[in-house]
């Protein structure tokens, strides 16, 4: 029986047949019982992740299913934030009277996509991973059907992830169609000595598809509109686990299936990342709404990651590891103060909302103001230890003047992060709208205990646990 | 016995002691104990040097130096807290502690109504350990330290009545005025010390001699090293001892209280610039167009301070321009060759000069903080000891005396200087340049200083018919200028205001302020003939020892150069120039008493330049001050639209310009967000087919 444990695939079946026996019994016990539910769900995926941390690591089904190092680290992860996704999504929904026993099994399914999606070893199981994790989270934007503009979010997030697997499956037909495989392991050694016009074609139609799922600029369009539509514990998770999936998914494409092109891949994300910064940086500037404020930030924090990737190195794909980690953490600890706070029934997700924050809930505000330096990247916060990786192996690897780049934008991004600590802590309470409300949120205050003391422990934790995963792919 | 170097250490620290209680124990203690232990340390100095002085000159003292502490040690670069003791810092040392002594008891009369005598007496007292500091360095760095700490005292002291605007502006002008010539000496220094990779005085004389003639290629042109390092360090000087170009400050100073004019501004501190050119005679010797530069600025001087003094109305400001003019005779002196002569007029000049200061000053008193000589007059029925003090000190600047037979102190050491400028003159145009303005200054020192005795003293009592402050219609107004020191005691007194009139005559001032004017009298009548033997006749060389260059050391063959008996006219010469002075001012202020202001009222062209001092104020107010204005005007502009614009401003405007861009791309139909996206796919295949190829 543990031997079934230790299989490689272990986590993935145990997720796999929770979500397909939770289904039934939830469509059985009704959604009253969606707390057990959700109960069950956060427990099979601690468990999962306690699986992933320690199975046996191996390659199966012909290689298309490759579970090392690297996979394992990111679905520790992956796993974890999902459960806590779940544990936040599910108070938040109880307050509202709307707890539906779907909601944890949709994201099981998405985390199996996404489990997928980091053990991916060839283009059709990229591809798999990638839409089961999608549809998951499309059906997740629109969640709340009632509400027009969560409809609408999850309907455009439909259909331009539709459009973006038509320019990733496209991209895989040109790499099948110039490599002659579908295997990563083939198509190294088919571009070893430098890929053709044709692979690179292919390449950057699956660079495209991909950095749609990231929400890497230009390619972010959907992220505003998604996230301030959709219900926030959602966002709260699609901001986390999604991003990691698809970066590693990412670092893996890259890596394992296109080292001998990485001139080609490199500058064209050093592009991307180049014009994520701007995007995220210059965009968030006119926002008004937190959650879109938080959607060019997403957008601009991919930039930093994509950037680790671009470095092509052993210590990039460490540092993009490790900032997609404290980067989860912060984002998810935001989401939770916001989830949290509530006037006359509305969620206060305006920034306008926020004036006067230390008057009425200064612990809420401290934690906010915590967070948001953090995000800005300012010593000693997570959010600095975080930019200070990647811009360290940016520069290591010589590509100093994107990281000058990105060091510009955080420095213009830090103005709407500062709007926020600038508006809870120096503007009048705007009063007569009544009280405001707050839920519970130890996830907030453990994110933001997390963001400067702990940090530091963790790192230390953390900065060989990334290393090691990085080790994977066997670069210099 | 106690060991001399130890009494030494004991005259240098005492007054920082009482400095250090004075200053911040002064609240605590009361100002009684303060004044006492800074003026008993003060006096214990001055006992010391004296004692000093006496085993140099008469108990064959060798030279010793003492080293202390080191200060600063870098590589070759080493400096020592050092006391030394030889025939210049002998002198100085007498100069400095007894004036000082003599102010700090001057000041328990002058200073007596005033609220903060703690921290002045604290002040004076750091004025003098840093001064003290200075005359016995035996290195450039304790040499520059103890200059610096002068500049700060004298900055702290003409500040002095801090709620003054003008004593701010003059303070803040001194500090400023004395960067630029400490810039020049710093410079100097490190010259100095790249050359010879030495500071210190006793291993830096001795490798001079092997430096002459060695040059330094810079800025495409051959320097003489020496003369270079000659010069910085005469820049310096220039700004300390108020030389041209760097005198703005020493006039302004005056709105210091008149104890701290008697003391820094005319004794010691502007003195350092002669003292320091006479302790670096090895290496003048060797630099002869600096010390040209020396002497020829030093004449310039005389004579541009003399005439200045001929039309100023306020009494400091006369004494001040009179101390200027002196300072430029000890410097042509110096640039003549004659350091003994300079040195000596320094020695001499210091008891006079602070005689004439605190004579000034017993006078304010007794004027109720009047400084205005157009509002005094007749003075001398009621304040006959001050005017006897300030009649001695008068014909002892003006040097009156009968060659061969005597005089008083100014009469020996300033015709030592004009002969020996005479001698020099012989062979080098510059000495007789000097040698035609010292005697021209003569007859205009003269006539200044004894105007300012007949105004002040003879004459209609201007005082008696009310107080009519006379107004300043000519004054420029860059100048600092306020005639009058804020009166602390008109309130215990109980007459108002008002100063003196019929009713209330001004009375003699009290016993503290006339015991220094008493010995400084006897100071200026004596120093001459006691002192002149030693620093210039038949025991010169058995005084000096080597401390000046060519006389009683090894190289002993200069001396005697300016011995050679010049002609008569040149010995009566400074005799008949002075007399000539007394007797127009005489005419001007006795006989026909109003003739002068008539002449000065209808305001001819030389008058208003004497008056505004050259326009030097103006000219510098021109160029420095509304040029640097302008420079900042200019920086600033382009601060605001070229850096801000460009910079900070212009990057949030673009930021939030492309921001709001932005968000109008981003519509929230799908279409555009798909178009969107295959554009950049386009884009990006693009940049991919390009880089492939």
């Amino acid at each position: 029986m543990l031997e079934l444990f230790n299989h490689p695939a272990a986590p993935e079946a145990i997720i796999a047949i929770a979500a397909l026996v939770l289904l039934p019994v939830g469509a059985f016990v009704g959604n009253a019982r969606a707390a057990l539910i959700s109960f069950l769900g956060i427990l099979v995926l601690v468990a999962a992740a306690i699986v992933a941390g320690s199975n046996q690591l191996g390659v199966l089904f012909n290689g298309a299913f490759v579970h090392d190092d690297f996979a394992a680290f990111a679905k520790v992860a992956i796993f974890l934030a999902s459960a806590v996704a779940i544990y936040l999504g599910h108070g938040w929904l109880a307050r509202r009277d709307d707890e539906k026993f779907e909601f944890p099994v949709l994201i099981m399914l998405a985390a199996l996509g996404m489990s997928m999606m980091v053990s991916a070893g060839d283009l059709i199981s990229l591809y798999i991973g990638v839409e089961l994790q999608s549809l998951a989270l499309y059906v997740l934007a629109a969640f709340r059907r009632d509400e027009a503009k969560a409809s609408e979010a999850g309907l455009k997030y439909f259909v331009l992830g539709a459009l973006s697997s038509g320019i990733l499956l496209y991209g895989v037909s040109l790499i099948y169609g110039f490599t002659g495989s579908l295997q990563f392991a083939d198509i190294s050694a088919a571009v070893a000595g430098g890929a053709g016009t044709g692979a690179v074609f292919g390449l950057v139609f699956l660079i495209c598809g991909l950095a749609f799922k990231v929400s890497a600029a230009p390619f972010h369009m959907w992220t505003p509109d998604v996230y301030e539509g959709a219900p926030t514990p959602m966002v709260a998770f699609f901001a986390a686990a999604p991003k990691l999936a698809a970066m590693v998914l990412f670092a893996r494409a890259m890596d394992a299936g296109f080292l001998g092109a990485q001139a080609q891949w490199s500058q064209v994300l050093m592009v991307i990342a180049a014009i994520s910064f701007v995007v995220g940086a210059v965009g968030g500037l006119v926002q008004k709404n937190i959650k879109r404020l938080l959607a060019y930030s997403s957008i601009a924090n991919i930039g930093y990651a994509i950037l680790g990737i671009a470095a092509g190195t052993q210590m990039g794909l460490q540092a993009m590891l490790v900032f997609m980690v404290l980067y989860m953490v912060d984002v998810t600890a935001f989401f939770a103060v916001i989830m949290a706070l509530q006037r006359n029934g509305q969620e206060m997700d305006t920034i306008e909302s926020l004036r006067g924050l230390k008057r009425e809930k200064p612990g809420k505000a401290i934690v906010l103001t915590i967070l948001s330096l953090s995000v800005l990247g300012m010593p000693p916060f997570s959010g600095f230890w975080a930019k200070y990786y990647v811009f360290k192996a940016a520069i290591g690897a010589g590509l100093w003047p994107i990281a000058v780049a990105g060091l510009v934008a955080s420095v213009v991004a830090a103005f709407y992060y500062l709007r926020i600590i600038k508006v809870m802590w120096f503007d009048e309470p705007v009063s007569p709208a009544g009280p405001s409300r707050a839920g519970p949120s130890w996830v907030a205050m453990a994110g933001a205990a997390f963001s400067f003391p702990l940090v530091l422990v963790a790192l230390y934790w953390l900065d060989p646990l990334a290393r090691h995963a990085a080790a994977a792919f066997g670069l210099q | 016995m106690v060991n001399l170097e130890t009494l030494l250490v004991l005259a240098v620290f005492g007054p920082l002691v009482g400095a250090i209680v004075a200053g911040l124990f002064g609240k605590r203690i009361g100002n009684v104990p303060s004044q006492t232990v800074t003026t008993g340390l003060l006096f214990l100095s001055c006992a010391i040097s004296w004692y000093a002085f006496a085993r140099h000159t008469w108990g064959g003292q060798e030279r010793f130096v003492v080293e202390l502490l080191p200060f600063i040690q870098i590589g070759d670069f080493m400096s020592t807290w050092s006391i030394r003791f030889d025939a210049l810092s002998a002198t100085m040392l007498i100069v400095v502690t007894t004036v000082s002594a003599l102010v700090h008891l001057y000041s328990w009369g002058y200073m007596a109504d005033d609220p903060g005598k703690p921290r002045f007496f604290a002040y004076l007292s750091l004025f003098t350990f840093a001064m003290l500091a200075l005359v016995t360095a035996n290195d450039f760095m304790q040499l520059f330290f103890g200059w610096e700490g002068v500049g700060l005292a004298s900055y702290l002291l003409i500040g002095f009545w801090f709620h003054k605007a003008t004593a701010n502006a003059a303070s803040i002008k001194a500090f400023v005025v004395n960067r630029v010539g400490d810039f020049g000496f710093a410079l100097g220094i490190f010259t100095v010390f790249a050359m010879f990779g030495t500071i210190r005085f006793d291993e830096l004389f001795p490798l001079i001699p092997s430096m002459a003639g060695k040059t330094w290629h810079f800025i495409g042109q051959d320097w003489s090293a020496l003369n270079l390092a000659g010069f910085l360090l005469f820049v310096g000087a220039c700004g300390k001892s108020a030389q041209f170009f760097l005198h703005t400050w020493l006039p302004d100073a005056m709105e210091g209280p008149t104890p701290v004019s008697a003391l820094i501004h005319a004794a010691t501190m502007v003195t350092a610039g002669v003292y320091m050119v006479c302790l670096l005679s090895p290496l003048y010797e060797h630099a002869l167009i600096a010390r040209d530069i020396v002497c020829i600025t030093g004449a310039v001087t005389s004579l541009f301070a003399a005439t200045v003094g001929l039309a100023q109305n306020d009494i400091k400001r006369v004494i001040a321009y009179s101390t200027c003019s002196q300072l430029g005779y000890m410097f042509f002196a110096a640039g003549v060759g004659a350091y003994d002569a300079a040195m000596f007029h320094l020695f001499t000049h210091a008891a006079f000069k602070a005689l004439l200061f605190l004579g000034a000053g017993s006078v304010i008193v007794g004027m109720h903080h009047e400084q205005d000589m157009r509002g005094m007059g007749g003075l001398r029925k009621y304040m006959p000891l001050t005017f006897a003090a300030m009649t001695i000190g008068t014909i002892a600047i003006t040097g009156l005396g009968w060659p061969g037979v005597g005089g008083f102190a100014g009469f020996y050491s300033k015709d030592a200087i004009i002969e020996a400028a005479y001698a020099a003159g012989q062979h080098n145009n510059a000495g007789m340049f000097a040698f035609w303005i010292g005697v021209i200054v003569a007859g205009l020192t003269a006539y200044y200083s004894w105007r300012l005795a007949f105004m002040t003293f003879e004459g209609s009592k201007k005082w008696a018919h009310g107080h009519a402050h006379v107004a300043d219609d000519h004054a420029s107004h860059a100048q600092i200028e306020s005639h009058s020191e804020p009166d602390a005691s008109h309130d215990d007194h109980g007459h108002g205001h008002h100063g003196v009139d019929e009713h209330h005559p001004p009375k003699e001032s009290p016993a503290p302020i006339l015991i220094p004017l008493f010995v400084l009298s006897v100071a200026a009548i004596a120093a001459g003939f006691v002192f002149a033997p030693y620093f210039l006749g038949e025991h010169q060389a058995d005084y000096w020892r080597g401390a000046i260059y060519g006389i009683g050391g090894e190289g002993a063959h200069a001396a005697g150069e300016h011995h050679e008996h010049p002609p008569q006219w040149v010995v009566f010469a400074p005799l008949v120039v002075s007399v000539l002075g007394l007797l127009f001012a005489a005419w001007f202020y006795l006989v026909k008493e109003g003739l002068a202001k008539r002449l000065a009222d209808n305001g001819g062209p030389l008058h208003s330049f004497f008056y505004n001092k050259w326009f030097f104020d103006e000219l510098y107010d021109f160029v420095f001050v509304k040029g640097a204005k302008a420079i900042g005007d200019a920086f600033k502009w382009a601060d605001k639209n070229l850096i801000d614009r460009l910079g900070p401003d212009g990057f949030a405007w673009s930021s939030l310009f492309s921001a709001g861009r932005l968000s109008r791309i981003q519509s929230g139909y799908v279409y555009h967000y798909a178009f969107v996206m295959l554009l950049g796919v386009a884009g990006l295949l693009t940049f991919a087919f390009w880089l492939v190829s």
